[in-house]
């Protein structure tokens, strides 16, 4: 299975890192409807089959047949790509060896509109989640997938199952109905600092907003690429709604949206909370030192550049607990990890290969 | 000029009189080749450089503020005791009083200048004795006369910066 992981350099593992790997994303799909059903009350298993809903679908960011949803090497024969947890060890936790991976379940329950059935839709892939994913394997921790227009409804559902162990995180797709630090999302924060996880910002989302600040990409090419502005503006939005100040003890993740972004667009971002910071008078320190307490990023996808340019992009990250390694399970990457340890100080490669996560998620 | 000391010897100069400028207002005048705002805010005056320690903007020209903090978002609070220069090049904020940056105490500090008021007999024999300048404004054709009956603002600079 040597081309399986080609995504750290058609090696089982980065050639150049011996030591322990967390892998802080991988993903579990729901193969179908039917697999949740068994966990929701027999009120909405019935209204599921009166209209003959098939559940969400993902299709539309992650279409089926692209190398860049499922890597050729990790299609199943039949079904679902990484829809059983037999597939995530043979693929990638028993090559990696990672000492832990965390799982995000991103099943588009925010494009299903009714209130009531999308808390329970919610409730039945985190049940799924415990039974399929949690307890088959002591290596895995997972996030809380919510339902992501009801904050309300959201919060009670990381009061239902914040407490188990499994649950490291919770699932927000990085395209959502408004920013995430309105107001509005305050309850749900609040649930996830009473039991101490992490808001994990992952690509995805499928509210009504565009897929990037200034509106519908005519290609998925253009889809694919304009979405980490998406991750710059939730970023701004957390930062200067105060939502740091409010929660103090909030961490986030954001989570496949890159990095090579950060430096520069934290600079405009100090650069303007100097001159502007009278509006958003909260905002009480530089905004990159806000960054550097309370927020991490997959080092997924890299957008490797020349490697002198890359030197430059670490060293402007001005922290070497920054980034976090992560396969990003099934999807495709070309990226090779060991070009980006390449160019990191020794001090950093243990923090991106495992301790920065370690930290973060409390493992 | 009536003192030919070294540049960072104190120096002392008549700006203005007291009542040309109001509560609020600001006037600049130049003293040898620096321009320097001189404030009378909350009945107090102040002399700031007009130069903004960050990229040497015209900071004078920019407006004065007093201070907006906030504990908590939803929790805005106003101290207008509290007063600051505002650059017009970026909006950074200096305090009146001690010229620090609002966002960085270890940021570049306004430059800032003891002025005093002074009775004009006093300012009449300092003139004479030769121990104080006196300097035109930029908006003004002549220099500041001093008469008895009045009060001055005498400005002292020390160490005055380069352009």
């Amino acid at each position: 299975m040597e081309s399986a992981v080609a995504y750290i350099g058609a090696k089982p593992r980065p050639s150049t890192w011996a030591g322990p790997i967390i892998d802080c994303d991988v993903h579990a799909c729901v193969p179908s409807i039917n697999a949740v059903l068994k966990y929701q009350p027999p009120l909405w298993v019935e209204t599921t089959r009166e209209r003959a809903w098939k559940g969400p679908s993902t299709a539309s960011i992650y279409p089926p047949n692209a190398e860049t949803s499922v890597r050729s090497e990790w299609r199943p024969e039949s079904g679902v790509a990484a829809s059983d947890v037999s597939m995530l060890q043979k693929h990638i936790l028993d090559l990696t060896r990672s000492e832990y991976a965390i799982l995000n379940c991103y099943y588009a329950v925010e494009s299903l509109r009714h209130p009531d059935w999308a808390a329970v839709l919610a409730s039945s892939v985190n049940d799924w989640l415990i039974e399929n994913w949690l307890e088959k394997d002591s290596r895995l921790r997972a996030s809380i997938v919510i339902p992501g227009r009801d904050p309300l409804a959201a919060a009670r559902e990381i009061d239902r199952v914040g407490s188990h162990p499994g649950f490291v995180q919770v699932l927000l797709p990085v395209r959502s109905e408004r920013p995430y630090g309105h107001r509005y999302f305050w309850p749900m924060f609040e649930a996830m600092v009473r039991h101490d996880l992490v808001a994990g910002i992952h690509w995805g989302g499928q509210t009504d907003g565009a897929p990037s600040p200034t509106g519908w990409a005519s290609w998925h090419a253009e889809e694919m690429a304009a979405e980490t502005q998406v991750f710059a503006s939730q970023m701004t939005s957390l930062i200067l709604e105060g939502v740091f100040q409010k929660f103090p003890q909030l961490r986030v993740s954001m989570l496949e949206g890159g990095f090579t972004w950060l430096p520069t667009w934290g600079w405009n971002l100090n650069k303007k909370w100097k001159g502007l910071r009278r509006e958003v008078p909260w905002v009480n320190r530089l905004p990159t030192e806000i960054i550097r307490e309370h927020i991490r990023f997959s080092a997924v996808p890299i957008d490797m550049g020349p490697p002198a340019h890359m030197r430059k992009i670490i060293e402007w990250l001005e922290s070497d607990d920054m980034l976090m390694f992560a396969t990003d399970y099934p999807h495709l990457h070309d990226d090779d990890m060991d070009d980006l340890l390449a160019v990191m100080p020794e001090s950093m490669r243990a923090n991106v290969m495992s301790e920065t996560a370690r930290r973060w998620y409390r493992l | 000029m009536s003192s030919t000391a070294p540049n960072n010897d104190a120096k002392r100069y008549v700006v203005a009189r007291k009542d040309e400028i109001a509560e609020g207002g600001r006037i600049i005048v130049k003293v040898e080749d620096q321009e320097v705002g001189i404030y009378r805010l909350n009945g107090k005056f102040h002399a700031i450089l007009n130069r903004c320690p960050h990229l040497k903007g015209p900071l004078c020209l920019g407006g004065v503020v007093s201070e907006v903090y906030s504990p908590m978002p939803g929790d805005i609070r106003g101290n207008p005791s509290k007063l600051f220069v505002t650059c017009p090049w970026h909006n950074w904020e200096f305090d009146v009083d001690t010229g620090q940056s609002y966002w960085s105490a270890r940021g570049p500090r306004a430059r800032l200048f003891p002025v005093e008021i002074e009775h004009g007999d006093e300012v009449t024999a300092e003139l004479e004795s030769g121990s104080v300048g006196r300097v035109p404004g930029p908006y003004k054709a002549e220099v500041v006369p001093v008469s008895l009956e009045a009060d001055y603002l005498v400005l002292t600079m020390r160490g005055i910066p380069r352009s």
